[in-house]
């Protein structure tokens, strides 16, 4: 069996039989496995699987409702953050969990120091953290007040934190969830010395190519259950997928497109910067009827003005903007809505939901003053209700019921009904700005499966992404957004990831200009 | 203006200004220590009440003016468990508790009053503390009158900032404080509890704030009324964000909210005085420091976490 290969010697931690309900729910059902020194193991599974529920168990912030943690052949009391610690496990959280107006170093400190005593070991602390820096590849000034750092800066400070407390077993919830690809590459070459040096290491996270580069061995976790344990050696990314969603996986694979008529277009468009981020310098885009029009770039460079633009928040301050034809006059949300723009906005939590509304309530967001989920300015909630329940059954949403508030679904079902309430308005264009993002594998591939078909019924679809796979896979014509520039339009086919990632540095602009 | 320069210059000017400053700077010390923990504690209005009135009944019943200021402390510690069992576990609205916790302390107050006391048409006198000479220091000339010349709670209060520094910023509990009102998932995640800090934090602030009330009865009036602290808990919130949360910051708010009150009490008294009607004076300090609040909360760091009630295993 696998499992004997890579485990050797006795384990250093032993989960045996963990349960944990949630109400009805079975977060976690009779979970048990070992951690080997100096292994790293991944833990597997899409959102919901029960993966952080399991690892919060083990660090102590929940107690589990039967089953044993036992460290270093110890058992560990539940339910106790502090002594997981002492144990010597150490857990990096995916809500990085640092007081943001302190220094890093009082980050670290915090906690590990008698209450009662004048003075903060400051000192010695700078030094040991500096060594511990030093080894495992995690430079951070410690003295820099946490709010300035950038996410990679702050999960080092994580990690230190951890480190620091003499942590043998690290457990990384969803580490790269927020990391750039540079950034990733860095966090494994900490975790290759981490376990180099005897540690060993719980990698929580749903990207396969991640868990395939850095494990020894994979943990997959479907529904609450471990369904399977393999050797990272012995498999490969496609049969991971099936064992984590449980059944076959066939990515979107789209026709070719029969571009027909410019639906929107932008001639040399400026819009004034929102703060840090800046507006569009002279945007010439032209969106075509079935047609998907991917935007490339690294965020931050303009790909918000141009979805504020399209979603009616900015108007023009120069240019050109043509909707079917037609001189754009008063621009506004409501004037989008109106021109058949729909929207999928770039955090369904903030700007795309109301947390606390129900599904009916935000199913008709943008409609509730049309018939029939008005009339004279009185809401018929009976056709409202029938209405979202239609979308629940077209779309496929996972929830108790319309009446549901839509902050108890998880991202995957949200974004459907995000989806559906767009796509029933049948738009002639839809602005999808990062609809996968955060989904798990099976909701990934539905959505982008409704946007292709949304393509072939003949909307023009602008795909902003910062995902270069996802760009390359589903757009007909790729630009690329730099520094509020865009590049002109490449035909599917014509660029490769290297091209373009030039493109997204700024090279290029100033020849084509 | 030439009435003003000789207000300013007089020492009697000055010690007044520290005795109208002590209870607001015990109080905005406690409800300090209770918003860097991340609970805005609404009950200090009565709770200072409260302190008023246990303080001196203890002192009327018997007890020394120490033993007065130890049961009001007790007696503003009880409420402040009661709001921090409400506000912390509980984690319910922060807002709506104070309020309550206020009107039930005053009320209770009140009862307990009318209960102890109820033939009197006119509120019996206690002996209270006196000022106390420091050698030295109370002999020099102006400086000596000016702030060495006060009762002991008084010297008590300022001692209080420097302790409350202190602990906020060199010691580890501080620093525990502190991160708790920051992000209290940062201080589960570093083992410690986070109930433990914040209900300790509420608690001990609301024992400041009740002998915040005590020096009112047993430090500046020797009696008690009713209505007697009126409003000078909510001043002491307003002081906690102009001092921007910082000890010292909101000491200095404190001094300069005296120096209003006192200022105005003299004005009313001059040839100035007679031509303006004297409710005017009385709104000086208010309008004042409501202006000091706009210029100066601009750039306050305010507790991250401040009313945020923390649900363990929630996210």
């Amino acid at each position: 069996m696998a499992l004997a290969a890579v485990a050797q010697g006795d384990p250093v931690l032993r989960l045996s039989g963990i349960t944990k309900r949630f109400g009805a729910l079975v977060a976690n059902d009779s979970i048990s496995f070992d951690l080997a020194r100096g292994e790293v193991m991944a833990l597997l599974g899409e959102n919901g699987a029960g993966k952080t529920t399991l690892m919060n168990i083990l660090f102590g912030h929940y107690s589990a409702d039967s089953g044993e943690v036992e460290v270093f052949g110890h058992p560990l009391p539940p339910g106790q953050p502090g002594a997981a610690l002492r144990a010597g496990v150490g857990m990096v959280h995916q809500h990085f969990t640092l007081a943001d107006n302190m220094s890093v170093l009082d980050n670290i400190l915090l906690g590990t120091e008698p209450f009662w005593k004048l003075g903060i070991g400051r000192a010695a602390a700078r030094a040991r953290v500096a060594a511990l820096a030093q080894d495992f590849g995690l430079w951070v000034d410690p003295d820099a007040v946490v709010a300035g750092l950038s996410v990679g800066e702050r999960q080092r400070v994580e990690i230190l934190k951890a480190l620091y407390r003499d942590a043998k077993i690290l457990i990384l919830d969803e580490p790269t969830a927020v990391l750039t690809p540079q950034e990733t590459d860095a966090l494994f070459v900490t975790l290759r010395r981490a376990v180099a040096l005897g540690l060993s290491v719980i990698f929580i996270s749903h990207k396969l190519h991640e868990v395939m580069a850095i494990s020894a061995r994979v943990l997959v976790l479907r529904h609450g259950r471990l369904v399977g344990t393999v050797a990272t050696a012995e498999t490969d990314r496609h049969r991971l997928a099936e064992m984590m969603v449980g059944a076959e996986i066939t990515p979107p694979a789209p026709s070719r497109a029969t571009p027909g008529a410019p639906l929107l277009v932008l001639d040399r468009v400026s819009t004034a910067p929102q703060g840090q981020r800046p507006g569009l310098r002279e945007v010439s885009l032209s969106l075509r009827a079935g047609q998907i029009t991917g935007l490339a770039g690294v965020s931050g460079n303009g790909q918000g003005a141009l979805a504020d633009l399209l979603s009616g928040l900015v108007s023009p301050r120069q240019g050109r903007f043509e909707i079917a034809g037609q001189e754009v006059a008063q621009w506004s949300p409501r004037a989008a809505i109106a021109a058949q723009i729909g929207r999928i906005p770039e955090d369904r939590h903030r700007t795309g939901t109301i947390a606390d509304f129900t599904l009916t309530e935000n199913a008709i967001l943008e409609t509730y003053g049309n018939r029939p989920h008005s009339r004279d300015g009185w809401m018929n909630w009976r056709a409202a209700q029938r209405w979202t329940e239609n979308l629940i059954a077209l779309y496929d949403v996972r929830c108790p019921g319309p009446g549901t508030r839509i902050r108890l679904l998880s991202g995957g079902n949200m974004q459907k009904l995000i989806l559906g309430r767009v796509l029933e308005e049948a738009p002639k264009v839809i602005l999808a700005n990062q609809p996968v993002r955060g989904l798990d594998i099976g909701a990934v591939t539905y959505v982008q499966n409704q946007l292709l078909a949304a393509r072939d019924a003949g909307a023009a679809v602008l795909l902003i992404s910062e995902d270069l796979d996802e760009i390359l896979t589903l757009s007909d014509v790729i630009h690329v957004i730099s520094e509020g520039r865009l590049s002109p339009g490449f035909p599917r086919g014509t660029m490769k990831p290297a091209d373009l990632g030039q493109w997204m540095a700024g090279q290029g602009f100033d020849h084509a200009a | 203006m030439s009435e003003i320069v000789d207000i300013l210059i007089s020492a009697s000017f000055w010690a007044a200004v520290l005795r109208i400053a002590s209870p607001l700077i015990f109080a905005t010390m406690g409800e300090l220590i209770c918003e860097r923990a991340g609970v805005l504690n609404l009950g200090i209005e009565g709770i200072m009440v409260i302190g008023a009135f246990s303080g001196w009944i203890a002192v009327y019943s018997g007890l020394p003016l120490w033993g007065g200021v130890a049961v009001a402390m007790l007696a503003g510690m009880g409420f402040g468990a009661l709001h921090a069992v409400l506000t912390v576990p509980f984690g319910l609205s922060q807002h709506v508790v104070g309020i309550g916790i206020t009107l039930l302390a005053t009320s209770s107050a009140y009862y307990a009053y009318r209960l102890s006391l109820p033939q009197v048409t006119s509120p019996p006198r206690i002996e209270p503390f006196q000022p106390v000479q420091i050698p030295g220091l109370s002999d020099l000339p102006f400086v000596g009158p000016a702030l060495f010349s006060q009762t002991p709670l008084t010297y008590f209060a300022f001692l209080t900032v420097l302790v409350v520094a202190l602990v906020l910023y060199r010691t580890p509990l501080g620093l525990a404080l502190r991160a708790v009102g920051e992000n209290p998932g940062a201080v589960e995640a570093q083992g410690l509890s986070v109930t433990a800090l914040r209900m300790g934090a509420v608690i001990f602030g609301s024992g400041l704030m009740a002998v915040g009330g005590a020096f009112l009865t047993i430090s500046a009036f020797s009696s008690f009324f009713f209505e007697m602290v009126n409003g000078r808990g909510w001043i002491c919130i307003a002081l906690v964000v102009f001092g921007a949360w910082s000890p010292s910051r909101a000491l200095l708010g404190a001094l300069l909210f005296a120096a209003f009150d006192a200022l105005q009490i003299r004005l009313q008294q001059t040839g100035f005085g007679t031509l303006v009607p004297y409710q005017v004076f009385l709104m000086i300090p208010y309008v004042l420091s409501i202006l000091a609040l706009i210029l100066m909360s601009r750039r306050a760091n305010v507790p991250a976490a401040l009313m945020v009630p923390y649900n363990r295993g929630e996210r």
